[in-house]
């Protein structure tokens, strides 16, 4: 039987000087910021201010890129991702991402859920049934599709397909779950759903999600780090980083409020 | 646009249709179709002509489905290499090496099948004669490679690129990714492409008719020589009277080979059709 794991006080971040080159264009630098564990960080500032590519050092899926290079130092509870001997396929298993389309596998909800466990392994029925259970509740779903596991993923709505790609990371029961825009192609009552289910889940896992809506910030982050990139021959900067209430109420930077009261971006 | 290609396409394929009938509605009329597709012996030229095509369906289907089974492994294997793992540059090499393998004349792939394939068949296994099916088969192999390759290879770039990243994403290897994502999502358009490398290999005349010996019986093992549709029209149209029975019996012939190629190409559009579809959503 595979119990279930809350990691609970696991999965925490610190990011040291993290700089991403794309060839020769340097998109973000200087980037140095602690993810508390079990928490919701939000990521936010102006398109293209380099929000997905911080992001995607946390899992190293820049490494898949292929023209991408990270500098600076990431430790996962005090332990350097980057390491030559760390595995990235090891550090996704424990750090899983959620994307900003819904990216479902064609096949089945189930076998869509349990394709993670499945690589690592796990081949009992009532052991993946059980992960398929817990991880479709989790993410708000098993209650709509619970008589249907059988059906083809394309089959569902954009918001249930986006809630069958959350299940699915769920159930490597990683300690991090990354989140690139996860409602940004969703409608409202979609959204709605993501945003509860993510309440949820920081009791589970440290989740970092990006997003460029501010009220959905506001309403969901318990810590914001808000990135700007001021021109095109300068890379992009971590401006600050805190408390989401403190951030949103009374910001440390002039460049914060001006982004926050949509003066720009 | 497309639908005055479609009917195009379709007026010039029952053309053809038409005017192989034609051609072989003296042998229709004589000899009749059933008798023709059912008949087990082929000798065209003695004084009571025997022309069943069984040994000549069962030469081309031989040649062809030997072919297929040896050129599948690694024309796909090919195929998933250049999509998944080749970097641009070994990408582009390794394209334009397709693309001169399809440029190749035949005859120059019979000739090299003569000077390498034929003896090293007959050093192999140990026989009389390397003019069997085999050797064409093996031939042919490397003849439908380029179809199958560019086709898989198309079917796998277009599987969206958001499913590797999400395998990726998951803690799976690249390898992983592509046998349990990849390669399912693409293989409507894999077994597209294998059926057209089966219908090239069907239609292909001259190295055949170079390398598999010619006898026109029905083979009791690969290593036989065997004689295929499309190498028996090719010997003897030319020395074929004018109007004649004989002549007819080969127009007969190619409708049948027609109808064939025509089934399977129809089928494999149908299949790509469905595959390209998968991915508008
Ligand atoms: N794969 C890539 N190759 C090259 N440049 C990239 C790539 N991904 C992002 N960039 C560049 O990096 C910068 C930041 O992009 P991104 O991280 O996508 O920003 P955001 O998610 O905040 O909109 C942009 O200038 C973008 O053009
Ligand atoms: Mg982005």
């Amino acid at each position: 039987m595979v119990t279930a794991q809350s990691h609970a006080g696991k999965g925490s971040f610190d990011l040291h000087d993290v700089s991403v080159t794309y060839g020769s264009e340097t998109a973000i630098a200087g980037v140095s910021m602690h993810i508390e564990p079990n928490a919701v960080t939000a990521l936010i500032g102006p398109s293209g201010c380099g929000k997905s590519t911080l992001l995607r050092c946390l899992n190293r899926m820049n490494d898949e890129l292929g023209n991408a290079t990270v500098g600076g130092r990431i430790l996962l509870d005090g332990v350097d991702v980057y390491d030559k001997e760390y595995d990235p396929v090891e550090l996704r298993t424990k750090v899983g991402q959620v994307f900003q389309k819904p990216n479902p596998f064609p096949m089945t909800i189930y076998d869509n859920v349990a394709y993670g466990p499945r690589t690592q392994g796990i081949r009992k029925r009532s052991d993946l049934d059980a992960l398929v259970e817990r991880s479709l509740t989790r993410a708000a779903l098993w209650g709509e599709v619970k008589k249907d596991l059988k059906k083809h993923a394309f089959e569902l709505s954009g918001g249930q397909q986006q809630r069958v790609c959350i299940a699915r990371a769920l159930a490597t029961e990683p300690e991090v779950l990354l989140m690139d825009e996860p409602a940004s192609s969703l409608d409202p009552i979609s959204t709605q759903q993501i945003e509860d289910t993510i309440a949820e889940l920081k009791e589970y896992v440290t989740i970092v999600i990006v997003t460029h809506n501010m009220q959905q910030a506001a309403r969901i982050s318990d810590k914001t780090a808000f990135m700007l990139r001021e021109s095109m021959e300068h890379p992009a900067f971590l401006v600050e980083v805190g408390e989401t209430r403190t951030m949103f109420t009374n910001p440390g930077d002039k460049r914060t409020e001006a982004y926050i009261t949509g003066r720009f971006g | 646009m497309i639908r005055l290609n479609g009917w195009s396409a379709i007026v010039i394929l029952a053309a053809i249709g038409i005017f192989l009938a034609y051609g072989g509605a003296r042998a229709l009329g004589e000899v009749g179709f059933w008798t023709l597709v059912t008949g087990s012996e082929w000798y065209p030229t003695i004084a009571e002509p025997r022309f069943g095509f069984v040994p000549l369906l069962i030469g081309s289907a031989a040649v062809t489905i030997t072919a297929i089974f040896l050129s599948m492994p690694v024309s796909l294997a090919a195929a998933v290499f250049i999509s998944e793992f080749a970097n641009k540059r070994v990408k582009e090499v390794a394209k334009s090496i397709i693309e001169f393998m399809a440029a190749v004349p035949s005859v120059v792939y019979g000739l090299i099948g003569i000077a390498i394939v034929v003896p090293g068949v007959k050093e192999a296994f140990n026989l009389d004669s390397g003019l069997n099916a085999m050797s064409g088969a093996i031939v042919l192999a490397f003849m439908i490679a380029p179809t199958i390759v560019s086709i898989s290879e198309d079917a796998l770039h277009a599987v969206p690129n958001d499913l590797r990243q999400g395998s990726l994403a998951l803690g799976n290897t690249r390898w992983q990714t592509t046998y349990k994502v990849v390669l399912p999502s693409a293989s409507s358009g894999v077994l597209a492409a294998v059926m057209l490398g089966m219908g090239r290999a069907i239609g292909e005349t001259m190295a055949v008719l170079m390398l598999t010996g010619n006898a026109a019986r029905i083979p009791g093992s690969l290593f036989e020589s065997v004689r295929t549709i499309t190498g028996t029209i090719a010997a003897e149209m030319g020395n074929v009277v004018q109007g004649g029975l004989h002549q007819s019996v080969l127009f007969t012939l190619g409708l049948v080979l027609f109808a064939i190629t025509f089934l399977i190409n129809l089928v494999a559009d149908l299949v790509l059709e469905k595959q390209r579809r998968r991915w508008r959503r």
